[in-house]
């Protein structure tokens, strides 16, 4: 059994002729420990399919399974990296405080808490940065936070969502990394939405390729290169080079196809 | 100029402007007394001999403690039904009319309301500066935990906080800048309803000593009242102003560095 599973998931907004129909039908699952993007061009109900699968939003059509059992709010088997990390923060706590805040309802022994925020301030490198607020670090550092976050809560499943649309390209580079390296730290499996082909590329395991809004799966491909990913050595490969140009024309086709209608 | 330097001289233009306006008026009252405007020099005088601290306990002390009751009672009634107003638009819809009217009215239109219901003593004092003070933190905590961003609420939700923890270290926090916004209007109206709540039916406080005063000709007593009531409000401000930058210097440096 997959770990999680959509269903001929749709959501419509709205009824009637003004409904907007962002989702029309995206099925996929995700196996454990796998990293698997989703990619898809701007404007392709990418956040709202995200929300459905968190349990953010209700879906108007199909469900999401985790273990065979129906998504109906928020399970506590998923975390969620936001895009826009200075709004999912809380100013008025230092890092350390935002860590741990969603531990606070689970029920650790004290010691214990602060033993996995600590760590997972140590996964994203920010460990002399733990008491300060989030305002005093850089962008990247902020999203480094919103990562230690998640990890402290111990998802078995992890969606982000374009967590680093808002970074420059070498932090963007350096928290792609991260973010591989915490995979095998904390044997999790991701689903990473992003509308960078390349970042699809070298991160996954797995690509689903969506079409424009309402979105259904374009493609679902396997990306066999070597682990460990390197920015350098893995892009150089002539496989990254194939599948990079193979998702983009997947893109941009039906980019062409929708506005030739 | 050194920032040292430049602090030193802007304290000294901070003081230096209040000292010399106090200079000319003692020098003018002194060189031209008029029933009207006695000589500073006495009203200092009176000063000292009234509330240093003959009438404190009798005057200044019953006053400062129905405003204090008043203005506390507004801001936790304002935070609780503004927490509950700004969770829910169909509440917000059903009360807005209501709350409008409410706030419409000029607040000393409700004294003789307030003695004929209520009496004259302390308590209808205290209603009718926690009636004047509940409406700017009410409105402002409705805005503030309306306007709070939906990331946050998804966060929240993603993290399962819930309950006290999250009233507490997410919704009010993120709603606090606002909240100290009304919290500090409300001040300023706490006082100036004091002053007016005793000056009508009432046997004691500052407010009623001024008019005492007025009334029976005592000038320099009737100014005496008038400088603690200007100092008061010069302190309460003071006092609200560190304290919220102590509680908001989050606030502070977020939009620093956001607009930085």
């Amino acid at each position: 059994m997959a770990l999680l599973e959509i269903n001929g998931l749709g959501k419509t907004y709205g009824e009637g002729d003004g409904a907007t129909h962002a989702i029309g039908d995206v099925s996929f699952s995700l196996d454990e420990r796998e990293f698997v993007c989703v990619v898809g061009p701007s404007g392709c109900g990418k956040t709202t399919l995200l929300k459905c699968m968190s349990g953010l939003l209700e879906p108007t059509r199909g469900d999401v399974l985790l273990r065979g059992e129906r998504v109906e709010g928020p399970p506590e088997a998923m975390a969620l990296v936001f895009q826009e990390y200075s709004r999912s923060l809380l100013p008025w706590m230092s890092v350390r405080g935002n860590v741990v805040m969603p531990l606070r309802h689970k029920k650790l022994e004290k010691a214990e808490a602060a033993r996995l925020v600590e760590e997972a301030v140590d996964a994203v490198g920010l460990t002399e940065f733990i008491d300060r607020y989030p305002w005093q670090l850089s962008g990247g550092m902020q999203q480094r936070v919103a990562i230690a976050r998640a990890l402290a809560y111990q998802p078995e499943i992890l969606l982000m969502d374009e967590p680093f649309a808002s970074v420059d390209a070498q932090t963007r580079g350096d928290l792609e990394d991260l973010i591989l390296e915490v995979r095998d730290r904390y044997d999790m499996t991701i689903l990473f939405v992003t509308h960078d082909i390349d970042e699809s590329v070298y991160l996954s395991d797995r690509i689903v390729v969506l079409s424009p809004s309402p979105t259904e799966v374009r493609e679902i491909l396997d990306v066999p290169l070597p682990a460990p990913r390197d920015q350098v050595e893995t892009k150089e490969l002539p496989e990254f080079a194939h599948l990079r140009a193979h998702v983009y024309r997947l893109i941009k086709r039906r980019r062409e196809a929708a506005e030739s209608t | 100029m050194r920032p040292r330097t430049r602090r030193i001289a802007e304290l000294a233009v901070e003081i230096a402007v209040p000292a010399a306006i106090v200079a000319v008026l003692f020098a003018w009252t002194a060189g031209k007394p008029t029933f009207y405007f006695p000589p500073l020099s006495d009203v200092f005088d009176r000063f000292a001999n009234t509330w240093v601290f003959e009438r404190f306990g009798s005057d200044a002390w019953p006053s400062l403690r129905r405003m204090g009751l008043g203005y506390a009672i507004a801001v936790l009634i304002a935070i609780a039904a503004g927490t509950a107003l700004g969770s829910s638009a169909t509440l917000r819809r059903a009360t807005a009319p209501v709350v409008e009217f409410l706030r419409s009215i000029p607040p000393p239109a409700l004294i003789p309301f307030a003695i004929v219901v209520i009496g004259i003593g302390d308590d209808m004092k205290v209603f009718i500066i926690a009636f004047v003070c509940l409406w700017p933190v009410l409105l402002n905590t409705i805005d503030g935990i309306n306007g709070i961003d939906p990331t946050l609420r998804d966060t929240a939700r993603v993290y399962g906080i819930s309950g006290r923890d999250r009233l507490m270290r997410i919704t009010l926090p993120a709603a606090s800048p606002q909240i100290f916004a009304g919290m500090r209007l409300s001040l300023s109206l706490a006082l100036i309803l004091m002053v007016i709540s005793e000056m009508v039916a009432s046997t004691n406080g500052i407010g009623f000593f001024v008019l005492q005063s007025q009334r029976s000709f005592a000038i320099p007593e009737m100014w005496s009242g008038i400088l603690l009531l200007g100092i008061l409000g010069y302190l309460f401000n003071l006092a609200f102003m560190i304290i919220e930058r102590r509680v908001l210097a989050w606030h502070r440096g977020a939009r620093a560095s956001s607009l930085g």
